[in-house]
């Protein structure tokens, strides 16, 4: 019995399929867990490692070097502020002290009600509109205390759910293409464009 | 006066809202150059690059001609894309993926033909949301167009593109780490020789590792020969370059220039570009190259956006990202925050980066925020030599990566330049700026 929903378990096969090896697929399959979830479960890290060929221990080991994964529960929102060098030079560190008070919680702490945990970023590579602050990921292009306050507020009341979903990056990120034939016929006709050009490459040396 | 007459290469589409939509991309020449390529032979395209001497726009800036050269002997071989952007600052990459995600397929396609390559992955960071929906989209256009998959366009030519999330990890911009991350693992660099990816890359196989930018190049190189894009900037630095603009400035963003014809000062002070600083202040210093890069000070704004004319000066072009600051910044904080970001970000695997990131980051923080001393300026130049014996640029290599040895060039540039600033910290017992 699968641990994950079906709809996700269904494109973690997938996603499995894709890679020439089944663990290259860890990053998208944990991205996935932790949409299901919000955070990444033992259970969830479990089918994981049994969809990887892996122990749930290389798994954990994996996912605790990435910022993006969660091992505790979060917020249905993350809010995240950066800090770093361009944001930093035009109020990164205020607007993130600001979020602390507006969301009554620290830094990596979440919010009394649990709908909001607030994290300090690195770079985000967004640094024309600063200080850059993302919620789940996207770019909401908020940066006076104000405007993130607006924000907070219209989250709060479910206004923006269309444009920003539960954390996570790939639930809207589906491949519908797909290399037509198969490998290995793709991997014959290269061996044979390999011979002809290396029988051509013999004919011109001589 | 800056000079602009150079062609848009890579950012030809920037006046479309709709420049990520396969429509645009179709009825602005897209996927004329892959017919062309796909009608030459491999070892055509390949040259056509080679003459271009385009250099990898990644931060490195290793030709991306002579890496190919490497791989094209090989039997079985993977193109992976690093579009890990990462850098502080650095945000042109977040902008092709966005903005222009069928060029970039259509330039790993053209890439992956003249290496003969079936297979390759483009990695995303994971936090572009946006961008990893784009550009799937545009991998699902180019399949359902008949310019991805088997057999593109009739040529018998057939290629897969995996598009691959990253999941938060600044060391995934490093080429080998990001392998390692493609393989499903902790992101490690591995330690060069022997692991070169161009000999022992994913699954062990030769790889080559190109940045997006360099791949958005390649529609462009081959419509209008790699001798029209070397006959563009100077010396070494051929063709255009995007720049990434923060800071203090006007007008911060993304500029596609000629490499060479401009100079710090047009692209920051420019009235078609970065306008000036915010409030019309005096700029302090900039950063020109990334965070890693030492900087520059207002006596340098003169020297041209070139990789050799930058190094001449003893710091580096590197990522394309320069960051301002002017009278009002704060450099300790500053030269502080980019040292917490390395101790956070560093991987962990060898001493002086792992170790040596965080005493830096302490003292730092105590000089910034208070409990600060006169003789930690001493400690804290001792501390960067450790990591980088003789801080020299380049830096001496002490560990598996270049992560490590670039931790000193904030601290190093802003003890140097602005020594003072230091000892009012030092005196004020925390920041004056506060």
């Amino acid at each position: 019995m699968s641990y994950l929903r079906p709809d996700i378990r269904q494109r973690a096969d997938e996603l499995v399929a894709l890679y020439p090896q089944k663990r290259s697929a860890m990053l998208p399959l944990l991205h996935l867990a932790q949409e299901q979830d919000g955070y990444l479960t033992d259970e969830g890290m479990a089918e994981v490692a049994e969809l990887t060929g892996t122990s749930p221990a290389e798994v954990r080991g994996t996912a605790s070097f990435y910022d993006m994964f969660h091992l505790e529960p979060v917020g249905k929102y993350v809010v995240g502020v950066c800090t770093n060098i361009a944001c930093l030079l035009s109020g990164g560190e205020e607007l993130l002290e600001h979020a602390t008070k507006t969301l009554g919680c620290a830094v990596g702490g979440t919010s009394a009600d649990g709908l909001f945990t607030l994290e300090e970023t690195e770079c985000l590579a967004d640094c024309s509109v600063v200080p850059v602050v993302q919620v789940n990921h996207r770019f909401v292009r908020t940066t006076t205390p104000d405007a993130l306050d607006a924000l907070i507020s219209d989250l709060r009341n479910g206004r923006r759910d269309d444009e920003i979903p539960p954390h996570g990056t790939l639930i809207r990120v589906r491949r519908n293409g797909g290399l037509r034939a198969p490998r290995a016929q793709v991997a014959a006709e290269r061996e044979a464009a390999q011979t002809a050009r290396e029988a051509r490459a013999a004919k011109e040396t001589k | 006066m800056a000079v602009l007459t150079a062609p848009k290469i890579v950012s030809s589409r920037s006046e479309y809202t709709d420049s990520h939509s396969m429509s645009r991309y179709l009825a602005t020449d897209g996927f004329t150059a892959l017919r062309k390529a796909l009608s030459m032979h491999p070892e055509a395209v390949a040259t056509e690059v080679d003459s271009a001497s385009l250099l990898g726009r990644g931060g490195a800036g290793f030709p991306a001609g002579r890496k190919w050269s490497m791989l094209r002997k090989a039997p079985v071989s993977y193109l992976v894309v690093n579009g890990d952007e990462s850098e502080p600052a650095t945000f042109k990459d977040h902008y092709l993926i966005e903005r222009e995600p069928h060029q970039l397929v259509e330039g790993v396609t053209i890439a992956a033909y003249a290496l003969q390559v079936s297979q390759a992955f483009i990695y995303i960071r994971g936090e572009f949301a946006l961008g990893l929906e784009r550009l799937q989209q545009a991998v699902n256009d180019a399949y359902e167009h008949g310019a991805l998959g088997s057999d593109i366009f009739g040529s018998g030519f057939s290629l897969d593109i995996i598009v691959h999330p990253g999941a938060g990890a600044y060391i995934c911009g490093e080429e080998t780490a990001l392998i390692e991350a493609l393989e499903g693992k902790r992101g490690f660099p591995r330690i060069k020789p022997p692991y070169f990816p161009a000999a022992i890359g994913l699954y062990g196989q030769p790889t080559v590792v190109n940045n997006v930018e360099t791949m958005a190049n390649m529609p462009w190189i081959v419509n209008n020969g790699g001798a029209a894009f070397a006959a563009l900037g100077q010396g070494r630095s051929t063709g255009t370059r995007l720049f990434a603009l923060s800071g203090r400035v006007k007008n911060p963003g993304v500029y596609e220039l000629e490499m060479v014809k401009n100079t710090f000062r047009d692209i920051i002070f420019d009235p078609a570009l970065g306008g000036g600083i915010i409030g019309d202040k005096k700029i302090k210093a900039f950063i020109p190259g990334g965070v890693s890069a030492p900087w520059f000070t207002p006596e340098q704004l003169d020297i041209p956006l070139g990789l050799d004319e930058v190094a001449e000066q003893a710091s580096m072009l590197g990522s394309g990202s320069i960051v301002v600051l002017d009278e009002d910044s704060c450099v300790v904080r500053a030269a502080w925050r980019i040292t917490k970001f390395f101790s956070r970000e560093s991987c962990g695997q060898c001493t002086p980066c792992r170790e040596g990131s965080g005493w830096l980051e302490r003292i730092m923080y105590r000089m910034e925020h208070g409990g600060g001393r006169r003789e930690d300026l001493d400690l804290l130049l001792d501390l960067c030599d450790n990591i980088a014996p003789g801080l020299s640029w380049p830096p001496q290599q002490t560990t598996i990566c270049v992560l490590g040895p670039s931790i000193p060039s904030s601290i190093h540039s802003a003890i140097t330049n602005f020594r003072d600033d230091f000892i009012a910290h030092v005196d004020h017992n925390g920041c004056p700026h506060d």
